[in-house]
């Protein structure tokens, strides 16, 4: 495989990704949800490992791994069991429509080429390109735990942001220092304990996962 | 003009008037076998053919000239369009005449004579079907325009034979905005054409019917026009993906040895094809007609994406 085919399949995964990136923003049911971040991090993770490829970087082959496992396997089982166990068919209705969403996403999709477009002059790497698909990833992960009223896809949300934000590290710095990663991992998986935990609570307490429900904590004046 | 060029073109339109039913046929046979069901055969469509031709034509009271003269201004801007996509070589004498933008208005020329039709008689499931499939041209014409757009943006060209040209025989390029176009493009087909997710092809006299609504009156020869320019609307709009997408293969000017291999590659990707067509109708349920705006609406999305990947990747 020859450097530019390489560089030329890392920015095709770059673009799979801001196709999952908006696939998750349109998605209702939270079973698709839960495939589509499953296949946003298969494509992070190819990505990495051709990043890893073309610069030499063997520590990227391990965030690589990470990811797969992590984000791939470990994560979507766990929300998958979760949504099992709550026993979650459908998701409640987005708080704007989907069109809208969608015209929106584009309007960030844009602002962020605007925003990167200073860096990716200066750059002289390989992945400068795709700076501005991870900076839109985040802020696609932002705008669906903004548009969804549901604990489960907001958690979503904020995964499919990381996502974003390690895939902006591999793009602008090839990656992380190997600790920082490890322990974002871990974070990571932690979080997710604790979201189960928490979903359990906000479920008992409510019976549903809405979020507009915990309106009631508030006290009354 | 060399002898070349002329061959390829009468080629190309006697394939499509010949070959457009025998596509649709296939595409019948696919689905008819993927669901369990007994098949025609793909000769079926041209025994329809046949049989309209041979019936009599019976007109309502009011029908004015715009009922009339339609199946032939829909046969014949079909016909042209298909001199104009080079699905077989791109020395076409006719395709200077029209780029890809003329191209779509071409299609929008069929679409606004054949929903005057359907309001022309009077009835109300002729006036139901032209709002609708008006109202849904609107949504599908600028996501066509924006796939096939993002193709123009790679070839720096909007001149189709330029287009095909370009990607077909120049370096290949892994390009990530093609990929989104392409979703966008079948998106865009399945609804052009009538397919299931927006229209079911095979109801007649049902009240989610789009297309059929607009050419219900119609019987005889201009049904029999009607429905050939039907098929050969899924023939190009099939080759014109073919053309635009993956053209590997169509032969190239000044290369008549080519066209027989161009031939034989078409035939392969129209199988293909068909098969893909059925495997999306098959495992998609007909959509309500509200949530098609959702539907055409991420159409637009991708080839917008498309576009802009094209900027950002490229």
């Amino acid at each position: 495989m020859s450097m530019s085919f390489a560089a030329q399949v890392n920015s095709v995964m770059a673009a799979l990704i801001l196709l999952t990136a908006f696939g998750l923003l349109v998605q209702r049911r939270i079973l698709g949800l839960i495939h589509l971040f499953a296949w946003q991090g298969l494509f992070l993770c190819i990505s990495t490992a051709i990043v890893g490829y073309i610069t030499g970087m063997h520590h990227l082959f391990i965030s690589s791994l990470l990811t797969l496992s992590f984000k791939v396997i470990l994560l979507p089982y766990i929300l998958y069991v979760l949504i099992r166990k709550l026993d979650i068919r459908r998701e409640s209705e987005v708080l704007v429509n989907i069109p809208r969403t969608m015209m929106i996403g584009i309007a960030l999709v844009i602002f962020s080429y605007h925003l990167t477009a200073p860096v990716t002059q200066l750059s002289t790497m390989v992945t400068k390109s795709t700076l501005a698909v991870a900076l839109a990833t985040v802020m696609l992960g932002l705008l669906m735990m903004v548009t969804r009223r549901h604990a489960v896809t907001q958690i979503i949300g904020f995964l499919a942001m990381e996502n974003g934000l390690f895939f902006a590290a591999t793009s602008a710095t090839y990656g992380m220092p190997m600790v920082v990663e490890l322990g974002v991992a871990l974070d990571l998986l932690i979080a997710a304990f604790i979201f189960g935990i928490f979903f359990f609570h906000i479920n008992t307490t409510f019976d549903s996962l809405d979020v507009d429900q915990m309106a009631k904590l508030k006290e009354e004046d | 003009m060399t002898a070349y060029s002329i061959g390829s073109e009468i080629l190309q339109i006697l394939l499509l008037l010949f070959a457009a039913p025998a596509f649709t046929g296939w595409v019948r046979t696919v689905k008819c076998r993927m669901q369990g069901r007994t098949y025609a055969g793909i000769c079926q469509p041209y025994r329809n053919i046949r049989k309209l031709f041979a019936k009599e034509v019976i007109l309502a009271e009011n029908a004015s000239w715009i009922f009339r003269s339609t199946p032939y201004i829909v046969f014949g801007v079909t016909v042209l369009i298909g001199g104009i996509i080079p699905f077989i070589s791109v020395d076409l004498p006719f395709a200077a005449t029209a780029d890809v933008i003329a191209l779509v208005m071409l299609f929008a020329i069929i679409r606004f004579f054949t929903a005057l039709a359907g309001m022309d008689i009077g009835t109300a499931f002729g006036g139901m079907g032209s709002s609708r499939e008006m109202t849904i041209s609107s949504l599908a014409e600028p996501a066509m325009l924006m796939a096939v757009f993002t193709v123009s943006l790679a070839a720096n060209s909007t001149s189709l034979t330029h287009m095909v040209d370009v990607i077909g025989h120049g370096e290949f390029i892994l390009r990530p905005s093609l990929a989104f176009a392409v979703l966008a493009f079948i998106m865009v087909h399945l609804t052009e054409t009538g397919r299931v997710p927006v229209d079911n092809p095979a109801t007649h006299l049902e009240l989610t019917m789009i297309h059929e609504a607009m050419i219900l009156e119609y019987s005889g020869r201009h049904l029999a026009l009607i429905e050939w320019a039907g098929m050969m609307k899924l023939f190009l709009f099939s080759v014109l993906g073919i053309s635009i997408f993956c053209p590997w293969g169509i032969a190239a000017s000044g290369d008549p040895a080519g066209l027989f291999l161009s031939l034989l590659l078409l035939v392969l990707k129209l199988a293909v094809l068909g098969v893909v067509v059925v495997l999306i109708e098959t495992g998609l349920a007909k959509m309500r007609l509200f949530r098609l705006t959702e539907f055409l609406g991420t159409a637009f999305l991708l080839a917008t994406l498309g576009m802009l990947s094209f900027f950002i990747l490229e």
